[in-house]
């Protein structure tokens, strides 16, 4: 029966993710909105505009690749399959013993390298300058976030997510300084890997500050409706993993039946929606920094990251 | 198997002396690749029987003065075989399909003698055989990369190269007389039977770094590498990547794991973690900024090389530490880094010639577009620095998440100071790894990917036969060695059982794990996953969207088309290969590698133009070059007042020598 339920909870799961990611895109630009004293679009506004993308023909450029063609589907693949592994209502999915954090920045990684190659495939200076800026930075935010790894993987025995959030909800390890300076961490890499403020801006027209929309400009059609939602699946898989490491409240344990689903479920709507206000008020409240700015910020989280390790280590080695 | 292998030895040398006759034959040079390219695969065939087999000894009837040669099939020297086998077999097809008509004697003679060096480095048994093995590595390959002699780079490349290698040669040569000790026998056994201690042991450790570091490429020593390398003949520079750094490091293997003895304390594996760490950042950010394919793929090994020597340190820490579990989870990460960059290296280095030979560049500014005139190339090549890259499910991935693993879990050697230092090693590993994906995209995109920034890039055209298989080899080979890095591991479970002390558990068919309770990568079920993915993307859009594109001009933000005369378009408006490299080279370039970026304006009035200039230098060869010369002349300057001397002086500094010579014996007998 167990294994019926995890399969179940994987689909369940599975479907949820890709109905909420838009909605998700759409509360936090609403709640910025209101934060602003606009009155915003509706939320489901990101899904009209993906449902209007695919409905229209895409124009590729001339010398345009087999790479424009394929890249979308691989990066919205890749982060399809990277959100499967991050468990939001319940734990024990049927995916649980896949979801590696070092696998799930992999696939992370896989659509990142594929948005960065059809930035490059044309040929056109904002595509390329994308493409460089956005590796760059993940130069910097991959070792941060191994940092932030490292902390976990030290506390909980491994770096499987499912086992860390069983072990965070179970263990009763209670407050601690490393996991604190390890979300901060996660934190910052997470707003990075988004392209948030104050790293990018989401919603900017200037092409010489965009990093993440510079790579997209060539695409049209179906083409940018997959990117559109490729960006939304990764929100949302941010927060649930923030969720899942340092919020376990509420998640069904593994092997559980149904009934205790709808908690989970009640729980990861208000975890998620607290997320989204958070995020919102962040970003409200801060401006974008200039972009030979963003090495010092990810450098600060990855030495956030560092510290919160060796501290780590000074307190076993006291105790 | 053994004696197979030392007669395919005997066979190579044989080739390379009947080189000179074949040289002159019509068909000489496609018969001696064909054969070196059969004798690689027949090398990791051996390699295959070895590690499933048992160990063998061989004496051979000659040798020097004092015994007989000894050879010696171990697990370890098996396993070197196969990342040795495929990368040169590879090589040898590229070759085969590049060689027509009569090729000079100096092009074919050496390649035969470095394959069978660097077998017969791997199976030797003693320190004269393996030294010798070395040597004739070192020179074949010197003389591959010197046989330019027109090219005043490649002079350099081959002068500084020549330096290293007598150096590397001279280090280890050292090692083994301190390892031998005051018996002076240096056949394996021997020196089994009596392991350094203490302050013998770090100095046959600082000797080691400094020969077989030297080759392998780890910093500082590494300075000749991203010279040499490219400066021969492709193929060449693919075996010198793919193979030979893995003879090194298996130099650096058989002293920590083998010669040493099995109690060494922990410690002892601090300097390679060290080091390693640093020459992966290094060579990672090197690669990132290079503007010359061959070079970016030399740095690229660099960065390799420092991993897998992370991966060898680690592993003697753990041993030291007696947690033998984690000592072969971070060995088993080591070796199958080695193949998995040997392969992957191989056929990156071979597109890079494939380039070469078909848009007549290697200067990433002066390629561009090829994906459409090279398609196989192209798509063979994206395999490659994917799995350079470490991106799911590819080779480098599954070795990379190993050797993390190992890292992650290293705090449980309870020493704080190499906790920490640990951590920040595990910084640097994963700072290196995203580095080398940057580095990857730029070499790919550049390449393939964007306008033609020439019209040689334009009309470029690719090879076939040989040529193409050697690139679909090593890339099926990838593939297959990214989604069964399992059995892959269970192969190796003997050189691993040599490595950590005690049997490794078994991985299986579809999963690496690391250790009992640790996290665990399923690569077959992860591929499938991500193809499902896809399938239901495709699936779902096929449902809604109409299907086909409509092609049209570049949008490229409204900019206007190009004037007629650019027929590729406007070059300015596609970066350049510094350019892409810029964000990187302020970040982390110029702390260090003295990356530097200056703007000439001028003046109001002045009609001349705007001046940008940038550039970076390695710190090491700046050090090289700089200073030691330096210091060199005014040593020899010192050195030529002797001759100044008087005859009275002169007997003076005689019976002064001799004085001392006789108190130190003196005062060696006392003790």
């Amino acid at each position: 029966m167990a294994a019926v339920w995890s399969v179940l909870s994987q689909l369940l799961h599975v479907a949820l993710a890709l109905a909420a990611a838009p909605l998700l895109t759409g509360v936090v630009r609403w709640l910025k909105a209101r934060m602003m004293g606009r009155r915003g679009p509706h939320p489901l506004q990101p899904l009209r505009d993906i449902l209007k993308l695919l409905r229209k023909r895409p124009v590729l450029a001339e010398n345009a690749s087999a790479v424009s063609l394929a890249a979308p589907y691989l990066a919205a693949g890749a982060a399809v399959a990277a959100i499967a592994l991050v468990p939001s209502f319940a734990r024990g999915m049927a995916l649980a013993p896949l979801s590696d954090l070092i696998l799930i920045a992999g696939l992370l990684a896989l659509g990142r390298v594929a948005m960065a190659l059809a930035g490059m495939d044309v040929g056109s200076p904002f595509g390329g300058l994308g493409a460089s800026r956005e590796m760059s930075f993940a130069a910097l935010a991959e070792p941060a976030l191994v940092m932030a790894v490292l902390t976990l993987a030290i506390l909980a025995g491994t770096t499987n997510l499912d086992a860390i959030g069983g072990s965070f909800r179970d263990g009763g390890l209670g407050l601690r300084v490393s996991l604190g300076l390890a979300l901060v961490a996660l934190l910052a890499v997470a707003i990075a890997e988004n392209a948030r403020i104050p790293v990018d801006n989401p919603s900017t027209h200037l092409e010489l500050t965009m990093v993440h929309e510079a790579m997209i400009l060539e695409s049209s059609g179906r083409h940018l409706a997959l990117w559109e939602y490729a960006a939304q699946l990764r929100l949302l898989l941010w927060l649930g993993l923030l969720a899942t490491v340092f919020l376990p409240l509420g998640q069904a344990p593994a092997g559980s039946a149904p009934h205790l689903w709808i908690v989970g479920l009640g729980a990861w709507a208000v975890k998620i929606g607290g997320l989204a206000l958070g995020l919102a008020a962040f970003e409200s409240a801060i401006a974008k920094m200039r972009v030979f700015r963003v090495p010092e910020f990810l450098g600060a989280a990855l030495l956030l990251g560092l510290l919160g390790a060796v501290l780590l280590f000074v307190s076993t080695g006291l105790a | 198997m053994l004696t197979a292998l030392a007669l395919l030895v005997g066979l190579l040398a044989a080739l390379g002396a009947a080189a000179v006759p074949l040289a002159r034959a019509a068909n000489g040079g496609r018969l001696l690749h064909g054969a070196t390219a059969l004798a690689g695969f027949l090398l990791a065939a051996g390699g295959v029987v070895g590690l499933l087999g048992g160990p063998a000894t061989l004496d051979l009837p000659f040798g020097p003065p004092w015994g007989p040669m000894r050879l010696a099939l171990d697990a370890l020297s098996s396993w070197f075989l196969l990342p040795v086998g495929l990368s040169v077999g590879c090589a040898g097809l590229f070759a085969l399909g590049g060689a027509y008509g009569p090729v000079p004697a100096r092009d074919l003679l050496p390649w035969p003698i470095f394959v069978a060096g660097m077998v017969l480095t791997l199976l030797a048994a003693d320190g004269f055989t393996l030294l010798l093995g070395f040597e004739a590595m070192s020179l074949a390959s010197w003389a591959l990369v010197a046989r330019d002699g027109a090219g005043a780079e490649n002079q350099r490349a081959a002068r500084i190269y020549l330096g290293f290698a007598g150096l590397g040669g001279l280090c280890l040569m050292l090692g083994f007389g301190l390892l031998a000790g005051g018996a002076g026998d240096v056949a394996f056994a021997a020196l089994r039977d009596d392991p350094p201690e203490g302050a013998r042991a770090a100095a046959v450790l600082a000797l080691l770094l400094a020969g077989a570091g030297s080759k392998a490429g780890l910093a500082p020593l590494h300075v000749w590498l991203p010279l040499a390398h490219p400066a021969a003949p492709t193929h060449v520079s693919a075996a010198m990547s793919g193979a030979m750094t893995k003879v090194a490091l298996y130099v650096i293997a058989r002293f920590i794991f083998d010669l040493m003895g099995p109690a060494q304390p922990f410690w002892m594996g601090t300097p390679l973690i060290a080091l390693g760490a640093a020459t992966a950042v290094i060579g990672a950010l090197r690669a990132a900024l290079e503007e010359d394919s061959k070079v970016l793929l030399a740095c690229s090994t660099i960065e390799n090389v420092g991993l897998i020597a992370v991966g060898l340190g680690l592993a003697l820490a753990f041993r030291g530490a007696d947690l033998p579990a984690l000592a072969a989870l971070a060995g088993g990460a080591a070796l199958l880094h080695a193949l998995n960059h040997a392969v992957f290296k191989t056929l990156l280095f071979l597109v890079a010639g494939e380039v070469l030979h078909g848009a007549l560049s290697r200067r990433l500014d002066r390629l561009g577009g090829l994906i459409h005139r090279m398609p196989v190339t192209a798509w063979a090549a994206l395999i490659g620095a994917a799995a350079a890259a470490s991106l799911p499910p590819l080779s480098g991935f599954a070795s990379e998440w190993l050797l993390l693993q190992a890292l992650l879990t290293a705090w449980r050697v309870g020493d704080i100071a190499f906790q920490m230092g640990v951590a920040a090693a595990t910084t640097l590993a994963a700072l290196a790894a995203a580095l080398a994906a940057a580095a990857m995209v730029r070499f790919w995109g550049l390449v393939f990917l964007g306008r033609p920034r020439t019209p040689r890039a334009a009309g470029a055209e690719e090879s076939t036969g040989a040529a193409r298989i050697a690139l679909l080899v090593p890339a099926g080979l990838t593939l297959l060695l990214g989604l069964f890095p399992g059995p892959v591991l269970d192969l190796a479970e003997p050189a691993l059982r040599l490595v950590s002390g005690t049997a490794a558990p078994r991985a299986g068919w579809f999963a690496i794990g690391a250790g009992d309770g640790g996290a665990r990568y399923w690569p077959v079920p992860v591929a499938l996953l991500v193809a499902a993915a896809v399938g239901l993307a495709v699936w779902l859009v096929r449902r809604r969207a109409p299907a086909g594109v409509q092609r049209g001009p570049a949008w490229d933000c409204g900019f206007i088309a190009a004037p007629p005369h650019f027929p590729f378009g406007d070059p300015a408006g596609q970066p350049s290969a510094a350019g892409f490299a810029q964000p990187l080279r302020r970040m982390l370039g110029q702390g260090l590698l003295a990356a530097h970026e200056t703007v000439t304006m001028p003046g109001p009035g002045e009609t001349r133009a705007a001046v940008l200039r940038s550039g970076f230098a390695d710190p090491a060869l700046e050090t090289l070059e700089g200073p030691l010369p330096r210091w060199r002349e005014a040593a020899a300057a010192r050195a030529e007042r002797l001759r100044a001397l008087s005859i009275r002086q002169c007997l003076g500094l005689t019976f002064g020598a001799v004085v001392l010579m006789l108190a130190l014996l003196a005062w060696i007998g006392a003790r």
